[in-house]
């Protein structure tokens, strides 16, 4: 039995089925990131004065794959627009470059995770805070047992006793990375017994809400530009061969593809200056 | 993506997306470049940095997604879905009057 109005539109709905089903399935996926967003907006408002981080992701590189993102919009639509015009080589040319977009976007969002998991923050025994990158941790560091060491780049901010015009100065330096005051701090090679630490983590979800609403919303995103890179991936090998059954079919399913391929575009156009850049 | 298209009209299209494709890029420089301004208030940058944002949005949606030649059904289903996210953003403007404290910060 043939799946009814593949190619030709309902007459109550004036669109084949598969357009209507991925405005739907688009309409569900604003609802989700509209709630993350809403809960950021939350999140970010009821935070304390000085301690909502500024400044903690790599501008560059998030405006990088902002590029890569945008790129493979455009040549999303223009394989598109390649088999409107019969010219199946563009759209196998142009489909490549999106999937090799995607692989980029993940390979830079994966290396971007890197950066996070292995920033350390540190609550030495005597108060002092110690943030930086990892160097060397010794294999039998256990805090417990107080035994080994480890070894970060960066810089000590000792919170302790200060109040008023100090304490914000300190705070810049951990939390306001676009801040002179953070600019000024010179970052050297620190090394750490176990029993001068009272506890360490990483700059992973766990270590603060902005971290904790950066992966979730980042995270998500990162899983919808996987997903659609594996659709568009089987468009573009196997599941091209319908281009020879079924032209009219497969431009659809194309269609399809990009509509969400652009909603993924979309709502990183949002996440890029709420996360790195505000 | 009115299926009445014909490909000789195609050309035509690709030039509009490369159009598009342009002014998203330059949409990026600026809202980079404007995050650095000092305009004297957080709100501000802020503002400016959605204004852009919602700018390359209606480009994508519209051109990219062919959002301003759709079907009315479409339409419909984006008026509804433009509604609830409206009120999801309310949302966030009705706890600012409701006086929850302060989250906690430990360290």
């Amino acid at each position: 039995m043939d799946i009814p109005y593949t190619t030709q539109a309902r007459p109550d709905t004036g669109l084949y089925n598969a357009k209507l089903g991925i405005w739907l399935f688009l309409a569900s996926e604003v609802m989700l990131f509209g709630a993350l967003f809403s809960s950021y907006i939350l999140l970010r408002v009821g935070a304390i004065d000085g301690y909502w981080p500024h400044g903690w992701l790599n501008i560059p590189v998030g405006t990088v794959n902002t590029i890569v993102l945008i790129t493979s919009s455009i040549t999303t639509v223009m394989a598109w627009a390649s088999l409107k015009m019969n010219q199946f080589g563009r759209f196998k040319f142009f489909h490549a470059c999106t999937i090799l977009c995607a692989l980029t976007f993940v390979g830079i969002k994966s290396y971007e995770y890197h950066d996070k998991f292995t920033h350390y923050s540190i609550k030495l025994a005597d108060g002092r805070i110690a943030d930086g990158h990892l160097v060397e941790k010794s294999p039998d560091l256990n805090l417990d047992q107080k035994t080994g060491h480890i070894v970060i780049h960066g810089h000590e901010v000792d919170l302790a006793n200060k109040q008023g015009k100090e304490l914000e100065t300190e705070l810049k330096k951990l939390y306001d990375l676009r801040s002179p005051e953070a600019r000024e701090v010179k970052h050297t090679e620190l090394k750490y017994e176990a029993a001068q630490i009272a506890s360490m983590e990483t700059y992973g979800p766990w270590h603060n809400t902005y971290t904790a609403i950066y992966f979730t919303l980042t995270g998500l995103h990162a899983l919808h530009v996987i997903g659609g890179a594996l659709v568009i991936g089987f468009l573009w090998g196997p599941g091209s061969k319908m281009w020879k059954t079924d032209p009219e079919r497969f431009t659809n399913r194309i269609e399809v593809s990009g509509l969400f391929w652009h909603f993924v575009d979309l709502v990183w156009i949002f996440l890029f200056p709420v996360l790195y850049l505000l | 993506m009115s299926d009445e298209h014909q490909p000789e009209h195609f050309s035509h299209h690709v030039r509009r997306y490369l159009f598009v494709f342009y002014a998203l890029l330059f949409g990026t420089v600026i809202t980079v470049a404007a995050s650095y301004i000092p305009f004297g208030n957080r709100a501000i940058n802020i503002a400016v940095a959605l204004a852009i944002a919602c700018s390359k949005a209606f480009l994508v949606a519209g051109y990219f997604m062919h959002l301003i030649s759709e079907r009315k059904m479409i339409y419909g289903i984006m008026a509804f879905t433009a509604f609830f996210f409206i009120g999801l953003m309310a949302l966030t403007v009705w706890a600012m009057f409701a006086g929850f404290p302060a989250l906690t910060v430990t360290h």
